[in-house]
């Protein structure tokens, strides 16, 4: 099983290099390649789950062993918690990937289209994967480049100018990274995960440590878009192409933001109770804030894009409380839980946002504009558009058989466990006002009366385009089942367990 | 202690132009005087008093070397660097052709 590590960054990679190759020769064909790839990947990451039984198996890239126990190359290390990431990137993949066929076909240039949306896959399944400091640096930046230019690939005012922003601010936070990246090679010697962690946690440099995580916190906050540092999110989500902005905002903030900083603050640095304080104000900020923000947009993709800001305040938050609570040492099992919901709401929101987002192409993709004073009793005309995104406004609200109901609830039971009463209740007042704003999109572009006479002959989309629609809004139902004990253990347990190491 | 400062300055130097030029080209240079400076300073991490090049030698007995680790790295953020800031011209040159300036006041469609 250990060779297979490396073929989830190999597909990817090389769909990516081989597309605009022999796009000529037989491009029908090709557009499928990507969604393709990501099936197999999604596949093979769910059997190597369910394989490996909560252990992790290393991957030594060019078969160097370590040296007097001084591990020398690059190590992949396929984990639960990095096989749960891979799962979510490839299958969010895979539908954003469908939903495109129709979608991108108005644009020039397809096959780069196909080409860069291959390499930001490739790029994440690598940070997800990696076991070395400067490994996830460079497929990070793998990432953030194909992205940076998906978002401009429309190549109009708004879509350079986002991405413009987007660019200057990730390549601020990209150095920022490198900076921590330095820094920690000066004071461990090493760039390998595991072996800076022995160091610094049998290490007396405690401040060292804490300068070192708030230049990392600050890099990749900025990548996670948390309240201080989100002023290119909104913009780069809302302009980029409908599959390119649920990739974005579904996957990309939580693979090389959330999972970073769960991946380096919890397996590489000794937890310390002030980072765990700093983690619950960004979130609060981001939640807070966030839904205000959200609530007063106009823009169907902009709301969508304040909304995640929003939620991934709920997901680092649970990391926070996590933190605060192991350090305190009150009992670990209250910080496992709120892990436990924090992993189980990055999974919901990206299978959510991922699907609304999708909602939002298709809302786009069939009246030309995205501007909820325009739309309007689209219920009729856009019958799947609209209950899949009935569907997945509950679940993102908290109604109860929909997965974001149990995700959110277990990080407020964690919240009140772990004594921590003002977040709890701020979280559960966020959640009212994530219905209030998604009730907001339900009445103006579903529900109400037609406002134009052009959207009289509106079509529903072509089936390429709803069948993801679909199997996703499925599947907001159906994660609900993760609750259940036996499935709880393998999937989400396993994943807690790798991150804070209780046996 | 003091090339560590000038290091320090020179990243300063970059961030100061990024944040306060209102000219994107400049914008642009400022981000690269800022990645150059933490070049300087990653090589710095691996430099040793005295020591020479890594290359070793067998009719030599192997002396104090510099750790060559973080050239490498140097040399990774360098290409990757290239890419960046070649995106960077490249999206500058379609803002331009859309716009018709460099000047960032102007180029405001977006509320942030």
């Amino acid at each position: 099983m250990d060779s297979l590590v490396p073929l989830f960054v190999i597909i990817p990679l090389g769909i990516a290099f081989i597309i605009p190759l022999i796009w000529q020769v037989t491009r029908g064909v090709f557009r499928f390649l990507p969604g393709a790839g990501m099936l197999a990947m999604a596949v093979l990451a769910f059997f190597m789950l369910f394989n490996l039984g909560g252990e992790s198996i290393v991957y030594k890239v060019g078969g160097w062993e370590p040296v007097n126990n001084i591990p020398i190359g690059i190590h992949l290390v396929a984990d639960p918690l990095s096989l749960m990431m891979l799962i979510i990137v490839n299958m969010i993949g895979l539908f954003a990937a469908l939903f495109s066929i129709p979608y991108i076909d108005k644009y020039t240039g397809e096959n780069y289209y196909y080409s860069l949306f291959s390499l930001m896959v490739a790029g994440m399944n690598g940070v997800v994967l990696t076991g070395d400091l400067f490994n996830m640096f460079v497929f990070l930046e793998v990432s953030v480049i194909a992205s940076y230019s998906l978002v401009a690939f429309g190549s109009s005012r708004d879509e350079l100018e986002a991405s413009f922003k987007y660019q200057v601010l990730g390549g601020i936070a990209s150095l920022m990274i490198l900076f921590a990246l330095a820094m920690t090679y000066w004071y461990t010697g090493t760039v390998n995960i595991a072996d800076a962690s022995e160091i610094i946690r049998s290490g007396t440099g405690t401040g060292t440590a804490i300068f070192i995580q708030l230049f990392l916190l600050t890099g990749f906050g900025l990548k996670a878009a948390m309240i201080p540092f989100h002023a290119w999110l909104p913009d780069a989500h809302s302009s980029a192409p409908s599959p390119v902005s649920a990739m974005l905002s579904g996957v990309l903030i939580k693979a090389i933001g959330a999972y970073a900083i769960l991946r380096l603050f919890f397996s590489m640095f000794s937890l310390s109770i002030e980072i765990g304080y700093i983690l619950i104000i960004l979130s609060v900020l981001s939640m807070i804030l966030g839904g205000i923000l959200a609530s007063g947009q106009w823009d169907y993709k902009r709301l969508l894009a304040y909304s995640s800001i929003s939620q991934m305040g709920y997901v680092i938050m649970a990391a926070g409380i996590a933190m605060v609570v192991l350090v305190r040492g009150q009992d670990a099992g209250i910080a496992a839980l709120a892990m436990a919901g924090g992993l189980f709401h990055m999974f919901n929101h990206s299978i959510i946002k991922g699907l609304l987002f999708l909602n939002a192409g298709a809302v786009e993709y069939a009246t030309g504009t995205r501007n909820l004073k325009e739309l309007g009793g689209l219920a009729s005309v856009l019958p799947i558009t609209s209950a899949t995104s009935l569907g997945a406004t509950f679940s993102i609200a908290g109604i109860p058989p929909f997965n974001g109901f149990f995700s959110k609830l277990i990080i407020i039971i964690a919240a009140v466990q772990a004594r921590l009463y003002l977040l709890a209740l701020i979280a559960v007042i966020m959640s009212i006002v994530t219905l209030a704003y998604f009730m907001k999109v339900q009445r103006h572009i579903f529900l109400d009366k037609v406002k134009s006479a052009r959207f009289a002959k509106v079509r529903e989309v072509p089936w390429l385009m709803s069948l993801p629609m679909v199997v996703m809004a499925i599947m907001c139902l159906v994660m609900s089942i993760m609750i259940i004990p036996g499935v709880r253990d393998t999937f989400l347990m396993d994943a807690v367990n790798a991150l804070l190491s209780i046996k | 202690m003091i090339p560590y400062m000038l290091c320090f300055v020179l990243f300063l130097v970059g961030l100061y132009g990024v944040l306060t030029r209102k000219n994107i080209i400049k914008i642009i240079i400022g981000l690269c005087i800022m990645e150059y400076s933490l070049y300087i300073f990653l090589a710095m991490t691996g430099y040793i008093e005295g020591g020479s090049a890594p290359i070793i030698d067998p009719s030599k007995p192997a002396g104090l070397v510099v750790d060559p680790l973080p050239q490498a790295f140097v040399l990774t953020a360098i290409v990757i660097g290239l890419a960046t800031t070649a995106l960077l011209l490249a999206i500058a040159i379609r803002l331009y052709k859309k716009y018709k300036t460099f000047d960032i006041d102007r180029i405001n469609t977006l509320k942030g």
